[in-house]
């Protein structure tokens, strides 16, 4: 039953990101040209609903549907790995025009140039994780 | 209800995603997809390469399951849900690619120039994706996280560390973009 719900969930996701072209490499390159307002306005609604929603979650102790609670964990304070790992993703970001939940979207649709994308960051979640210990963090 | 076959537009597409996250914190999960990399990492035996990738990868069976739904949910986006999938970017967009040689902008959903199954036997094109899928799955896991969990999950927590990220991903995308596009095509 938990399974189907994550798959239905899964579903939804995946058909708004081909739907609100958010999936297109066209919409992440026009986004950094600025010649849209469409991708910020994405992002810019749903961080706005986000914050509503999480504040809302942490104010009111809105319990999970199984009755736990719903825990934010917070992230490790540090600045370079954010900035350092961001500029990086960001280059691939751009490059690739997908980022790892369209990827897979994508391959749905039927794009298999789009799994060499998946191949690759997969290899490269391999690479940090081999060189994680000499890295900056 | 002929607004589905249209593409979404920002107003109906942002409020879906916030909906999604909030249903992922309802059934006691978290929206962030990077994270399922280093699952497949671990399923394919990482852990004995770095540790990593030692943990119990059957705990985030849930992410895969998702990640298949996102699969399953582009083909029914594409194949059901769509008159049209070609992108209608600004003509100012339209203009630069093609300046740039991609000439299919405007006129399909991602560039045939790259994403054609054609790109399998040209060198540059795939060695531009392998490149790209490299940076986002090592930059991903190094900020420890991607779009949906840091500029929506971690921004929505009002996380400093997730605002740096985000700072970071349109740093290095408005680099690739606008200095080293032109140097590539």
């Amino acid at each position: 039953m938990r399974t189907l719900i994550y798959l239905l969930i899964g579903i939804l996701f995946g058909i708004t990101m081909f739907k609100s072209e958010a999936a297109s490499w066209f919409r992440i390159y026009e986004m950094f040209q600025f010649q849209s307002f469409h991708m910020y306005g994405i992002i810019g609604s749903a961080l706005g609903l986000g914050i509503i929603i999480t504040q809302a979650i942490k104010r009111f102790n809105i319990k999970s549907i199984y009755g736990e609670k719903i825990e934010f964990q917070p992230k490790d304070k540090a600045f370079k790995r954010y900035m350092f790992g961001g500029i990086l993703f960001g280059l691939g970001w751009a490059l690739a025009g997908a980022c790892p939940g369209p990827m897979y979207t994508l391959i749905g649709v039927g794009y298999l140039p789009v799994l060499v994308v998946l191949i690759a960051a997969i290899f490269g979640t391999f690479l940090y994780g081999l060189l994680k210990d000499k890295l900056p963090h | 209800m002929n607004w589905i076959f249209e593409p979404w537009p920002w107003y109906i597409s942002g409020p879906m995603i916030a909906f999604i996250m909030l249903l992922l914190l309802l059934v006691g999960k978290r929206f962030g997809m990077s994270s399922n990399l280093r699952t497949i990492c671990t399923m394919c035996g990482a852990g004995k390469k770095a540790d990593f990738f030692k943990f119990d990868w059957k705990s985030q069976r849930w992410g895969l399951v998702v990640i298949i739904g996102a699969a399953i949910g582009g083909y029914i986006g594409a194949n059901f849900l769509s008159n049209d999938i070609a992108v209608a970017i600004n003509p100012t967009t339209i203009e630069n690619l093609n300046a740039l040689g991609f000439e299919s902008a405007g006129k399909a959903y991602l560039p045939t120039e790259l994403f054609d199954n054609s790109v399998f036997s040209d060198f540059k094109g795939l060695l531009l994706l392998i490149i790209g899928g490299l940076f986002v799955g090592f930059g991903a896991r190094y900020a420890g996280g991607c779009t949906s969990g840091h500029a929506i999950s971690g921004l929505s927590n009002l996380q400093l560390p997730s605002l740096i990220a985000v700072i970071g991903f349109f740093a290095g995308g408005l680099l690739m973009i606008h200095v080293l596009f032109p140097l590539i095509f």
